[in-house]
């Protein structure tokens, strides 16, 4: 099984949604440990991703991605812009100008966006940042795609390890960012960073089904 | 022409106030101030660095400094993606020293990697700036009459001077002895007005870089 151009942008809408939802959750999370704002941030991205889609969707995978890592960079702001715009940017790259994208490129355009994510942000895993969620949700999708795990079982696979991940940052000592000012004091709050990014990837394993 | 900057930080109040700072030592460079969100918020906005940095560039590129974290990285994505053919690079530094260096810099002649290294050793500790004639070449004992000594802006029309001689110049004052092409080192000597200085200089014009030194102080620095 493979996803069209109209998949990725079904997708991005139902992450709009999704995002929309669990704003006030994103801020909570934010305001623990940073500056509060990043349910807002991602709201106001993707509210414009949903509003530049009904502009007129562009007809490849790549183009719909590329549509919202621009998107996501001039409206997201603080960290969150450049780390998700560079994330989308990457992956938009890595899925050529083909019209569908097939498990494989998948799990290719999912591994730029982490590669792309810590060389915009410099973080590893166990820094208690996005990367503790994306870092293991492309080992899983790697996994699950070798093992002949169709579209929706890839991103599946990655938004359960993605949740996992979000998870273990409750206990991690922050390194990256501003909640790494707080040092010891952030330990017990989990990064809304990694919790968006499972959120996404829940979204549009959702999706895909 | 110069290399232009653009300081990346997000208030847009430090922004401006340090492009206005940096632009009394550097009148000729192109200082753009990109500070804050659009709508006066703290934040920093990707498309407004990228409209800074084309508006920075006289065809020499741009240097950009930042200020925190998600600053350096909006800057970075920004000269990732410029398009137009304008060379810019992101400097590594304290943004309100590493301005001041690289503005002086830039204005100096300095090209894009000379600017952007300015910046990045602005935040170096003092003794990381070894002052390099130490003994022998010429020397000339010269007392400050200038109301504020060595300070910011006489420092900078100093090391601007300096940049035409091809000479190792230091400044010394008392036990301490600064690099003369750094208006840090040189302003962190503190010589006030009052103050008698020894100029040191070595090379193929050391001469003449003493002669200029020397025409500075006595004209006091053209205050």
């Amino acid at each position: 099984m493979t996803c069209t151009a109209e998949g990725v942008a079904a997708a991005l809408r139902a992450a709009a949604e999704v995002v929309a939802k669990h704003r006030a959750e994103l801020i909570e999370l934010d305001r623990a440990i940073g500056d509060g704002d990043h349910g807002e941030n991602m709201n106001r991205g993707f509210t414009a991703i949903v509003a530049a889609l009904d502009a007129g969707a562009p007809d490849t995978p790549a183009a719909v991605v590329k549509l919202a890592a621009t998107t996501l960079i001039s409206k997201v702001g603080g960290a969150a812009g450049p780390l998700y715009g560079t994330a989308f940017l990457r992956a938009s790259v890595k899925l050529g100008d083909a019209s569908e994208m097939d498990t494989a490129t998948l799990v290719e355009a999912l591994r730029a966006a982490l590669e792309g994510v810590q060389a915009r942000g410099k973080a590893v895993g166990g820094d208690a940042t996005m990367v503790d969620a994306l870092l293991p949700a492309v080992s899983a999708a790697q996994t699950a795609a070798e093992g002949g795990g169709d579209v929706a079982a890839v991103l599946t696979a990655a938004a359960d390890a993605a949740d996992r991940g979000a998870e273990s940052t409750v206990d991690l000592v922050p390194r990256k960012g501003r909640a790494s000012y707080l040092g010891e004091r952030a330990v017990g709050h989990m990064d809304p960073g990694a919790r968006s990014t499972a959120l996404l990837l829940r979204a549009f394993a959702e999706a895909a089904r | 022409m110069t290399v232009g900057l653009v300081l990346v930080s997000h208030s847009a109040k430090l922004a401006e106030g340090l492009a206005e700072l940096a632009a009394q030592m550097a009148p000729d460079v192109k200082i753009v101030p990109a500070g804050g969100l659009p709508g006066g918020e703290i934040g920093t906005d990707y498309d407004e660095v990228v409209a800074a940095t084309q508006r920075a560039d006289s065809g020499d590129g741009v240097v950009l400094l930042y200020d925190l974290g998600s600053a350096q990285m909006t800057a970075e994505l920004a000269v990732e993606s410029l398009e137009g053919g304008v060379a810019a690079v992101v400097a590594d530094g304290p943004l309100v020293e590493g301005a001041i260096a690289a503005a002086v810099a830039a204005q100096a002649g300095a090209d894009r990697a000379g600017v952007a290294e300015a910046a990045g050793s602005a935040g170096l500790p003092e003794d990381l700036f070894p002052a390099k004639p130490g003994e022998g070449g010429e020397s000339a004992d010269l007392v400050l009459h200038n109301e504020v000594g060595l300070h910011a802006r006489p420092a900078a029309v100093l090391v601007r001077s300096l940049a035409a001689f091809d000479a190792e110049v230091s400044v010394r004052l008392g036990e301490q002895e600064a690099d003369a092409h750094s208006v840090l080192a040189l302003m962190s000597l503190g010589a006030r007005q009052g103050d008698r200085i020894q100029v040191r200089a070595r090379g193929p014009q050391a001469g003449d870089a003493l002669a200029k030194v020397t025409e500075l102080v006595n004209g006091n620095f053209g205050e």
